[in-house]
């Protein structure tokens, strides 16, 4: 071995853009995003399965959001009935109230809203959760003790947030429209039995075909956002702020395109 | 204290490295490192902070590819393995990080199943408690078991970490600034149990340091990484035993009257 010396030897590598910087970067982030969606796909097919995990993430994210998609939920089935009934009234109509809540509850509502709470509580959760993990080198621990970190914290969490987006969805569904009843009944007298059926009887196939999708797409996108940008985040605690903020600003951005583009669809089948 | 190690084998490289490469964007961490690293030897490596030390045993244990170079571990060049095969050598390494990185969200006693369940699925959970026992054990904090890691101090936060390095009995041991950030006392204790497990679990180390106590009570032989090469090797006195203002400057601070 050589004995020390002072010459400093200067960089040798120099980095040559495609296009610019800025372009470059874009480019290189979308394929970074693409690479582990795809990832997700090719690990959740494959054992080992993780299913002690996609339990217990599935508790976390269905079962602890249950008290505040609650409260949420009744509070705007009720505010949704109250702000719709002068409209009606103003045509004598207010008797068709059960079926206005209802298509508009379990076509958009119910869906949109139960997904923008858990963006905010479960995406901003788990950004936080897997960003904290990175920088503190967890998930470098994982990786070297030869466990696949993406199948253990991301596929999981994934599968968890697909899983209980629809089923926590359903709940808010039938949670805004008891709020929507106590509204009407106190208002209207109407009785649970005729609201039911006037809210059934508004609703089509389609109507639920919609929102169970819609749902399946907002758990999987707001699985998959916090888990990116978490698993992905750096620069120490700074990043892990950055992660659990842009966990929600993305996730609910992509679940308004996302309801906007399904909207379109279904709109399509609809008069087909 | 000097110490003496009659357990090394020579003639058995159990890590070699060949002309490794590593930069980041424009900056040239590691240059041109050749190193070997010895059955049952403790190798220090020593250098300042930013010189690429972590960096070395990163792409030792396949967290971070090199750009160019050879880097042969138990037999295996790194960055010509498969996913799978780089999974079998990762259960010979056992990595111990600067932070510890134990799972904040498992108990101690979770954080040292956690490979075992992985690895060794036929393992019954008798056996599994008798191994994590052995390990607690080993390190001296067996009464931690049911601890959550925010309830520990940080050197038992590190000795939980080797512990759980050591349940999968690596053969070899990659210590990331073992004693770093840890006051004097408990630095003489991290610094037995690297030699604990040297003797007990006939390991071979590389161990990351700036802690000369540290370097001079574990080594059994220290490299020095300047300007991306490893420029000076030996035992602690050869290495200090030059006149280069780099490594002087490195000595004074440590042992500053």
């Amino acid at each position: 071995m050589d004995q020390s010396n002072n010459k400093k030897t200067p960089p040798t590598r120099t980095r040559k853009y495609v296009f610019s910087r800025r372009a470059d970067r874009i480019f290189l982030e979308l394929s970074y995003i693409y690479a582990f969606v795809a990832r997700f796909f090719r690990e959740v097919l494959f054992p080992p399965y993780e299913f002690k995990e996609v339990i217990k993430q599935c508790y976390e994210v269905g079962v602890r959001s249950l008290p505040l998609i609650s409260v949420t939920g009744f509070i705007i089935g009720i505010v949704f009935t109250n702000q719709s009934r002068p409209s009606l009234a103003d045509f004598g109509a207010t008797s068709l109230l059960p079926a206005l809540i209802s298509v508009a509850i379990v076509r958009a509502m119910g869906p949109l809203v139960t997904a923008i709470i858990a963006a905010g509580r479960v995406g901003s959760s788990i950004g936080a959760e897997l960003g904290s993990m990175r920088v503190t080198e967890q998930i470098d621990a994982m990786e070297v003790s030869a466990t696949n970190p993406y199948k253990f914290l991301v596929v999981s969490r994934v599968l968890a947030t697909t899983f209980m987006i629809p089923a926590l969805t359903m709940y808010t569904t039938l949670v805004s429209l008891l709020g929507g009843y106590l509204n009407v009944h106190q208002n209207e007298l109407t009785t649970l039995t005729t609201f039911f059926t006037q809210v059934f009887d508004a609703i089509t196939f389609l109507d639920i075909i919609s929102s169970s999708v819609k749902s399946v797409l907002f758990g999987f996108t707001i699985g998959m956002v916090g888990c990116y940008k978490g698993y992905n985040s750096s620069k120490g605690t700074e990043g892990v702020g950055k992660a659990a903020n842009s966990s929600v600003v993305t996730a609910m951005f992509l679940i308004f395109i996302e309801e906007l583009l399904v909207m379109q669809v279904i709109n399509a089948i609809r008069v087909l | 204290m000097k110490k003496i190690n009659p357990n090394i084998i020579r003639e058995n490289k159990v890590i070699e490295i060949r002309g490794l490469q590593k930069a980041f964007d424009e900056f040239e961490v590691l240059k041109n490192v050749d190193l070997n690293l010895y059955q049952g030897e403790n190798l220090v490596v020593l250098g300042r902070s930013g010189t690429g030390k972590s960096v070395l045993i990163k792409i030792i244990s396949g967290l971070l590819r090199a750009d160019a170079g050879m880097v042969n571990v138990l037999g295996q060049e790194v960055g010509h393995l498969s996913p799978k095969q780089l999974d079998a050598l990762r259960l010979k390494i056992g990595f111990s990080f600067q932070n510890s990185a134990l799972y904040d969200s498992m108990t101690v006693k979770e954080n040292l199943e956690f490979p075992l369940v992985r690895h060794s699925k036929h393992m019954t959970q008798r056996d599994r408690t008798r191994i994590i026992d052995v390990v607690l054990e080993a390190v001296g904090l067996t009464k931690a078991m049911h601890q959550m890691p925010s309830e520990l101090s940080g050197g038992q936060r590190k000795r939980i970490g080797i512990a759980r390095t050591l349940i999968l009995r690596p053969e070899i041991m990659l210590y990331d600034e073992p004693t770093a950030g840890l006051d004097p006392i408990t630095c003489i204790e991290i610094n037995k149990l690297i030699n604990e497990v040297q003797r007990r679990f006939n390991t071979s180390s590389i161990i990351i340091t700036h802690d000369l106590t540290c370097a001079r009570a574990v080594g059994d032989r220290l490299v020095m990484l300047l300007d991306g090469e490893f420029k000076r090797q030996g035992t602690f006195e050869e290495v200090f035993a030059t006149d280069d203002e780099r490594v002087k400057a490195f000595y004074n601070y440590n042992f500053i009257d």
